[in-house]
């Protein structure tokens, strides 16, 4: 049970959202935007989370987009994992996907919640990062096309009020080359210790990370400089490269997870090897 | 646009019927069907969205009753166990044994129905992948997917 009381608003229209967050947050009340709803419930139920109203976004209808456009894959940030899955516009989108939580779970989690949301393994934008995916947000100066990593870079980078509509995937990396592998600590539903998601481009692979660090990120190889005589060396190169120190937690040391990345590491550079 | 403030009247389509229930905005569908519409086939359990005994169907897809606002199911067609009347799926489970303690039955039942109206021809990894939602701490699912296979084998 939710102790505390709040407002719920389901608007047909961003405007209409847009407008009835300005309208509460001018109040000096506390709005946040609801799709799923799972994190927000859950958190709610034990008092990490409170605000004054919800917005759900689930009616409106450009959150709630999934179809291919000339060379462009878009996807309303409320819609659920399922029905990436199910599309399969983006196979490795749908693979990730595939592997957060367990189904039901995925028809209530929507995109642009586990992007924005306050889990900090967020697997989901892995292969958006990956492909240099832009977003739709919109605010009270309208709306705007933007590249992922302005609205997520280490953290949410959305200002108070903005609304994230949908993700826009270039069409051109969809059908690459990829590979997708979460280990966990024991069961195969869980957060990560380590997620690993790769797309090859040409010579490069673009690798992005979670669990690893406290936030999702992605760094990008030149496959053919390396060195398939010593991948030690090349691994320690990567890791070198992770922008912040390695998650200690109950569900593995640092030490494990670098152990489970070196591996996973290895499997991507025989996987990508023997296709060439 | 929809809103509720405080305590207010909302309307649930539930089993079929529309039923009229004094809610806050705050209170979880779970809560709803259970102690203000008397739907205790609906089990409470872990409340947290891990175990799935109060799965109820959304528009036909499963969804937890936990972690969704009543008032979010407002304009939507809910199906709890109660509304489900003699569906292949509960004589597979009682044919198959697929009940031991029988608290999670619900749940089972809930979402196996809805897997087999979604996909009648799910393989065994769709199978799995579903009733991996569903936790189940007596049977050890065999005869539960037994069941399952046998409604889509039928």
């Amino acid at each position: 049970m939710i102790t505390f009381d709040f407002d719920y608003y389901r608007p047909d229209t961003i405007e209409e959202a847009i407008n009835v967050y300005k309208k509460i947050t001018g109040q000096e009340k506390k709005a946040i935007y609801y799709a799923g709803g799972t994190e927000i419930v859950s958190m709610s139920r034990v008092n990490q989370l409170s605000f004054d109203s919800v917005i759900d976004i689930k009616a409106i209808p450009e959150c709630n987009v999934i179809e291919t456009k000339d060379d462009k894959l878009i996807i309303g940030s409320a819609v659920c994992l399922t029905r990436i899955c199910d599309f399969g516009g983006y196979p490795l989108l749908g693979a990730v996907c595939r592997r957060i939580a367990e189904h039901t779970a995925r028809d209530m989690i929507t995109l642009g919640g586990n992007i924005l949301g306050k889990i900090q393994y967020k697997e989901a934008i892995l292969p958006l990062l990956l492909t240099d995916s832009k977003v739709t947000v919109a605010g009270t100066a309208g709306k705007s096309e933007k590249p992922i990593d302005r609205i997520f870079n280490e953290k949410p980078l959305l200002n108070a009020g903005e609304l994230l509509v949908n993700i826009i995937i270039d069409k051109k990396y969809i059908n690459n080359p990829y590979s997708h592998s979460k280990k966990t600590k024991q069961e195969k539903i869980d957060y990560p210790l380590v997620t690993i998601a790769s797309v090859k481009n040409d010579d490069e692979i673009r690798i992005g990370f979670s669990g690893l660090c406290v936030y999702p990120f992605r760094l990008d190889i030149i496959f053919g400089n390396i060195d398939n005589t010593n991948p030690e060396s090349e691994i320690n190169n990567i890791l070198n490269r992770v922008p912040a120190p390695i998650v200690n937690d109950i569900l593995g040391s640092a030490e494990y997870r670098e152990f489970v990345t070196r591996n996973l590491l290895i499997d991507l550079f025989n996987y990508y090897g023997g296709m060439n | 646009m929809i809103e509720f403030h405080d305590k207010s009247i909302i309307e649930l389509y539930v089993n079929g019927d529309l039923k009229t229930v004094a809610a806050r905005p705050a209170d979880t569908l779970l809560f709803i069907l259970r102690e203000s519409l008397g739907l205790t086939g609906t089990k409470n359990s872990c409340g947290n969205g891990d175990c799935n005994s109060c799965t109820v169907l959304l528009d036909g897809w499963p969804v937890k009753s936990c972690l969704m606002l009543a008032v979010e199911a407002v304009g939507h067609e809910i199906t709890t166990i109660e509304g489900l009347q003699d569906v292949p799926m509960q004589k597979a489970f009682v044919e198959k044994s697929a009940i031991q303690c029988g608290y999670c039955t619900p749940g089972m039942i809930i979402n196996s129905h809805a897997l087999t109206t979604i996909y009648p021809d799910a393989s065994d990894e769709i199978i799995e992948e579903w009733l991996e939602s569903n936790i189940c701490r007596c049977t050890g699912y065999k005869e539960i997917c037994e069941a399952v296979k046998s409604v889509i084998n039928m």
